[in-house]
């Protein structure tokens, strides 16, 4: 691999953003023709990250290092694995994506899709960074065009909104930032050098105590960008106020962010305390799930349902990054991008239904089917994604999630299986009164069937739920060493392999014994 | 070789409905309704064509060889889970899937005549093949997984067509009830199979039933016992047995072919289908057993009493499928599975009849639904009269009809090897079945007319697309029987090898085994015959010769006529336990934690530093006067502290 294909895809959103700068800002056609050429572009070469993927070793691959600030042993070290591989090409597939819903904005457009690109270039950088202050300058970098996608094209709420959205997450990432100088000093400490270098940090030894504390910095910060309960509460208000493509790309992206992180940083760099907590952090998910849910059901607001839906279903996968084995992991990997898939398909069709009547209330809808038929099966599909139907590729990752879930604690899967009873409920229940029913209100008399850009923006991701409802094994097959890796990696270091409990003569099984926890990483012979 | 193109065939029998739904799903708003129901009606004929060519196939084997596998391709596979997309044909597979395309094809026929005038024609046959091809999923698939996904997409194809006509509140809320209440079931199902793969580390049918009956699970295994009670739960929901029946009655909202097809004929027999193929599971567990059978019997009854009073047609036969989908759950429950599958067969035969006849009279009256406004209709529309009459005849248990030698067969099982008391409810349920169903007739086809005049103008026959199904699903009624009929054991013969695995199970001891009806049919038969003739009688009585009766005994006992009437008020019990409080306790968590507690303590932080930082701001105003004071105090400070130190 001559070419530095993952610069490329990070940075050339940046290079849009110059050809931007340089046109009139009048010139809106011209200004959303290239911001959606530049994502296209941007997302066509991500493709060979795919293809060209070697699924048989878990180092990382498309690997660049380039000096940066070699005086503090900074580098600019990039590189993926099969872990990142999936929101790296989730994060370039909604850019096009969101640049195409934002046809229908007037607001200084410019602006707008500088924002866009930029944002991309940060989410882009944040999964390929392997250098850890590499990764902090992307994280940070992704707040300020979120935080003016939100303050500027947002709603009527959009300040509140908006600064509430910073100050929580800077408060997390102080903490994170303090950890990633802590561990810097560690390493220096351990082996004499300067390095922010992610694979050097993972060969660190580290004391339960010093992990704790460390675990608890990075924690605060992937804990509120996830969001877990009871750190949630900036979500409803920054979708809610948020412009559709800023929703868009806030659900299917950025909170995949701190689902990343743990499973990046805190499981592989803390793995004792990251095991100790799974009492903890399973609860809060668990309760993350059912709550979520729960308040969903009562909103008014479609966004504000859409965005306490991802409460619920990122519960899902955290609840399954701690089951700590292979099904687990996998399917909170794979939930990842179904839920940056459904998630996004439904704020774009809130989006859809808004900018038909300026309205997101339940309430002023209903009965829409019988004027927009086609919108109405698109929606359906999305919504039927959401409630994980199996077939679909919703089903997939949750029900992995339990099965890794049910293997290492029965209990916790119990109660979790009942948010998908609840998903049903709430989803439905929505649907019902805004597509079904006699239409009450004069306005939705009129409304307009889906149009043609909007096809265009829902049929690729209609197609990728299809997909991988039907045959997942084209993600999975592409995560299995990695994820083995990383169940090694805690095993190795925490020293909390259990034994795999005669995992292929079921003739020795023990009956009325149903095996407890066990951190197996299932090594795959031949496939 | 013979293996192979079977195996080839199969995969045709899925692959028909599904292209059928995918031609009418993208393009049946361009077609006419002519080549809608041609590709509708034709892809699932085919599908029924090959079921058949499959069948013959496998009846040329010897019974031990009747069982192919074929693996597709791998669905879902991470570490040791792995789910298959893969098929399986052996003879209760195919006995369903005949069941599923002939009586199928039928109803696509029928509602062809049906539907003819709706306009989202192509919408109902894309979502009736789309249910063909769940259904099929569902009874071919080769694994727990694949038989999950065609369980929930039947779920999702009765939410549709339940939903058919979605302008109407009571339609869209029926839909959504039925789909949550069914994931309440699956809710167990998807618990049972996570329990099954920790067990068992597969999840694959001939592994798993492979390694239950090699004797490393006693019987009353507890790890068992959960697994077959937690995919118990998933039956009580599709299969509309208590606690979860009461999306059923309810589902009646769809067109009536559906009911006939989806709510009658196959897929709420999808959990009897369920016990059946894990009969070697269930023979491990007699706890469960006795679960099976007691809710069997209990909804039999229960359901069979609620339908003694309702006045809706279509109500009626909804209880009535209730009530004997408990007798199916009966007959499992106490290790009687082919007698079990022999009554789901008879049931897909009359009950189907009944319902698409139910369907003509609503036809024939524009719509009217409700017995008080029928009566004397057996002169107007005689071909549906006739059929409806066998149906009838054949669901209270008249010999030689087909629904008296299924049930026959298992009130004598439930006799023979489950207890007294199992009998008398299956017989005291069987009496009421026949009255209800006598009751229902009277009053709809015989007696004075009550129907409204300008209904009346309209009445007509069906046309010959809807009463010719009707006659040939009137002729298996009164065959069908005979597949079952004591002493030639046709259908326990071709189902053996399917439920022989679970007689090796047989520990001494145990009071369960698999049997074939030999205790003394002959008796039953005329006591059966008996009850079902006591019923007919009094329902003769009531609503032919003494019409005024039924008010009288209504008034006399009133309470009992009510709560009957109210279905025991279970609806609105299940409203005040589960859905208000859920609703009550969501609307708290939303205003009382989220915002007042989380928000407010957040917004509490940020307000609070705000004063801190506006009353620190007095230290730096900018003015001489006030640095100067600041010193002073500062000084006078220092001194007395010094003075104080001393």
């Amino acid at each position: 691999m001559s070419l530095p294909l993952l610069s490329l895809i990070t940075f050339l959103p940046i290079i849009g953003v110059f050809l931007i700068l340089l046109m009139d800002s009048k010139d809106r056609e011209l200004i959303r023709l290239t911001s959606l050429l530049v994502s296209t572009i941007v997302f066509f070469i991500s493709l060979p990250l795919y293809f060209n993927f070697d699924s048989h070793t878990y180092d990382m691959q498309f690997v660049e290092k380039l000096r940066w600030i070699p005086s503090f042993g900074i580098n600019y070290y990039i590189g993926i694995d099969g872990i990142s591989l999936f929101l790296i090409l989730l994060a370039t597939f909604l850019t096009p994506i969101s640049v195409l819903a934002s046809w229908h904005v007037t607001k200084n457009v410019k602006e707008y899709m500088i924002a866009m690109l930029t944002l991309e270039t940060a989410m882009v950088g944040v999964f390929v960074s392997l250098d850890a202050f590499l990764f902090f300058v992307f994280w940070e970098l992704m707040l300020i065009p979120m935080y003016l996608l939100i303050g500027i094209w947002g709603g009527p709420r959009r300040v509140y909104a908006t600064i509430k959205f910073f100050l929580y997450t800077t408060a997390g990432s102080v903490f994170m930032f303090l950890a990633i100088i802590g561990l810097y000093f560690l390493n220096y400490r351990a082996t004499d050098e300067y390095t922010f270098s992610l694979l050097e940090f993972y060969r660190l030894d580290l004391s339960f105590a010093v992990q704790f504390w460390l675990f608890i910095a990075f924690f605060l910060a992937f804990a509120i960008k996830v969001p877990m309960f009871p750190f949630h509460t900036w979500l409803p208000d920054a979708h809610v106020e948020a412009p559709t493509a800023g929703s868009v790309i806030l659900a299917g992206v950025l909170l995949k962010m701190g689902t990343y992180g743990f499973i990046r940083f805190c499981l592989p760099l803390f793995p004792e305390v990251s095991y100790a907590f799974i009492p903890v952090i399973s609860w809060m998910a668990i309760v993350g799930i059912i709550y979520g849910a729960l308040v969903a059901l009562v909103q008014d607001d479609l966004k504000k349902l859409v965005a306490y839906s991802s409460v619920s279903h990122l519960g899902f996968v955290m609840l399954g990054i701690f089951a700590f084995n292979i099904q687990g992991i996998e399917g909170s990997i794979t939930q990842m991008v179904n839920h940056g898939l459904s998630t996004g398909a439904l704020f774009l069709i809130v989006g859809m239904l808004y900018e038909r009547r300026h309205t997101r209330m339940i309430a002023d809808f209903g009965g829409l089917t019988k004027r927009i038929p086609v919108f109405a099966i698109f929606f359906m599909i999305v919504t039927l994604s959401s409630i994980g139907l199996p077939g679909l590729n919703g089903f997939v990752g949750e029900f992995l999630i339990l099965v890794g879930t049910f293997k290492s604690r029965i209990l916790y899967a119990s109660i979790a299986t009942s948010g998908i009873v609840l998903a049903a409920v709430y989803m439905l229940w929505m649907f019902q009164r805004v597509m079904f029913n006699e239409i009450t209100h004069e306005e939705n008399k009129m409304l307009k069937d889906i149009s043609k850009r909007e096809l265009v923006i829902l049929i690729p991701i209609v197609f990728l739920i299809f997909w991988i409802g039907i045959y997942p094994n084209s993600l999975l097959r592409k995560m299995d060493t990695s994820v083995n890796h990383l169940l090694m990696q805690i095993g190795e270091k925490a020293n909390i392999v259990s034994v795999a409990q005669g995992q292929k003569n079921p003739n020795q099984l023990k009956h009325n014994s149903i095996p407890k926890i066990d951190i197996v990483s299932e090594s795959k012979q031949e496939w | 070789m013979v293996e192979h193109s079977m195996l080839n065939l199969v995969a045709l029998i899925l692959l028909f409905p599904i292209l059928g739904t995918a031609v009418n799903g993208l393009v049946g708003k361009r077609l006419k309704k002519e080549t809608v129901s041609y590709i509708a009606c034709g892809s699932v004929g085919l599908s029924f064509f090959t079921a058949t060519l499959v069948f013959s196939g496998l009846l040329l084997l010897p019974p031990h060889e009747r069982l192919f596998e074929k693996q597709l391709f791998s669905w879902i596979e991470s570490g040791s889970f792995k789910a298959a997309a893969g098929l399986q044909v052996d003879p209760l597979s195919i006995l369903l899937t005949l069941i599923i395309t002939g009586i199928g094809l039928l109803i696509h026929i029928y509602s062809i005549g049906y539907m003819h005038e709706d306009k989202g024609y192509h919408r109902y046959f894309c979502y009736l093949n789309l249910f063909t091809f769940s259904m099929l999923l569902l009874v071919l698939g080769n694994n727990f997984l694949l038989m999950f996904i065609g369980w929930e997409a039947v779920g999702l194809c009765s939410y549709l067509l339940i939903g058919f006509w979605f302008e109407k509140k009571s339609a869209s809320d029926a839909a959504k009830k039925a789909f949550i209440v069914n994931r309440v079931g699956d809710f167990g199902f998807a618990l049972g199979i996570m329990l099954i793969f920790l067990t068992f580390h597969t999840i694959d049918y001939t592994e798993v039933f492979h390694a239950a009956s090699q004797g490393n699970f006693p019987v009353g295994s507890f790890t068992i016992t959960m697994i077959t009670l937690l995919l118990f739960v998933g039956a009580t929901g599709k299969s509309a047995q208590i606690p979860l029946y009461t999306w059923l009655p309810d589902a009646m909202e769809g067109p009536t072919p559906v009911s006939a097809l989806i709510h009658a004929a196959t897929m709420v027999t999808a959990g009897v289908y369920m016990i059946a193929r894990c009969n070697v599971l269930y023979m491990l567990s007699p706890l469960t057993m006795t679960v099976v059978a007691s809710i069997g019997a209990a909804t039999a009854l229960f359901a069979a009493s609620i339908g003694l009073v309702q006045n809706d047609i279509k109500r009626v036969l909804a209880y009535s499928t209730v009530s004997q989908l408990g007798y199916m759950f009966l007959a499992c429950g106490v290790g009687a599975f082919t007698a079990g599958v022999f009554h789901l067969v008879t049931h897909a035969f009359f009950k189907a009849l009944l319902f698409l006849g139910s369907g003509s009279v609503i036809h024939a009256l524009s719509g009217e639904m409700d017995v008080r406004k029928m009566g004397g209709l057996r002169h107007h529309i005689p071909v549906t009269y006739k059929t409806f009459l066998i149906g009838t005849v054949a669901i209270a248990g008249i010999p030689p009809f087909a629904g008296f030698f299924s049930k026959d067969e298992i009130l004598l099982e439930s006799l023979t090897y489950g207890n007294l008391i199992y009998w008398s409810v299956a017989a005291v349920a069987s009496l009421f079945t026949a009255f209800y169903m006598f009751r229902l007739l009277f009053l709809t086809f015989h007696g004075k007319s009550r129907v409204e005049h300008h209904v009346m103008e309209h009445l007509h026959e069906s046309p010959k697309n809807m009463t010719i199904p009707l006659i040939v699903l009137a002729g298996l009624s009164s065959i069908g029987g005979f597949l079952g009929i004591p002493g030639a054991h046709v259908m326990s013969t071709f189902l053996s090898p399917v439920f022989s695995a679970s007689g090796h199970t047989k520990v001494s001891g145990a009071e369960i085994s698999v049997h074939h009806g030999e205790g003394n049919p002959y008796l039953m038969m005329v006591v059966s015959t008996a009850i079902a003739l006591t019923g007919i009688f009094i329902a003769y009585q009531m609503y032919i010769k003494k019409p005024e009766l039924p008010k009288k005994l209504a008034e006399r006992f009133r309470f009992i006529y009510r709560v009957l009437l109210n279905k025991y008020y279970v609806d609105e019990i299940y409203t005040a336990l589960f859905v208000n409080p859920t609703r009550k306790i969501a609307v708290f968590f939303w205003k009382c934690v989220d915002i007042q507690i989380i928000d407010g303590s957040v917004n509490g932080i940020a307000r609070s530093i705000g004063w801190f930082s506006s009353n620190l701001r007095y230290l730096q105003t900018g003015y001489v006067r006030n640095y100067a004071f600041y010193i002073v105090v500062g000084c006078i400070f220092i001194i007395v502290l010094a003075a104080l130190g001393k």
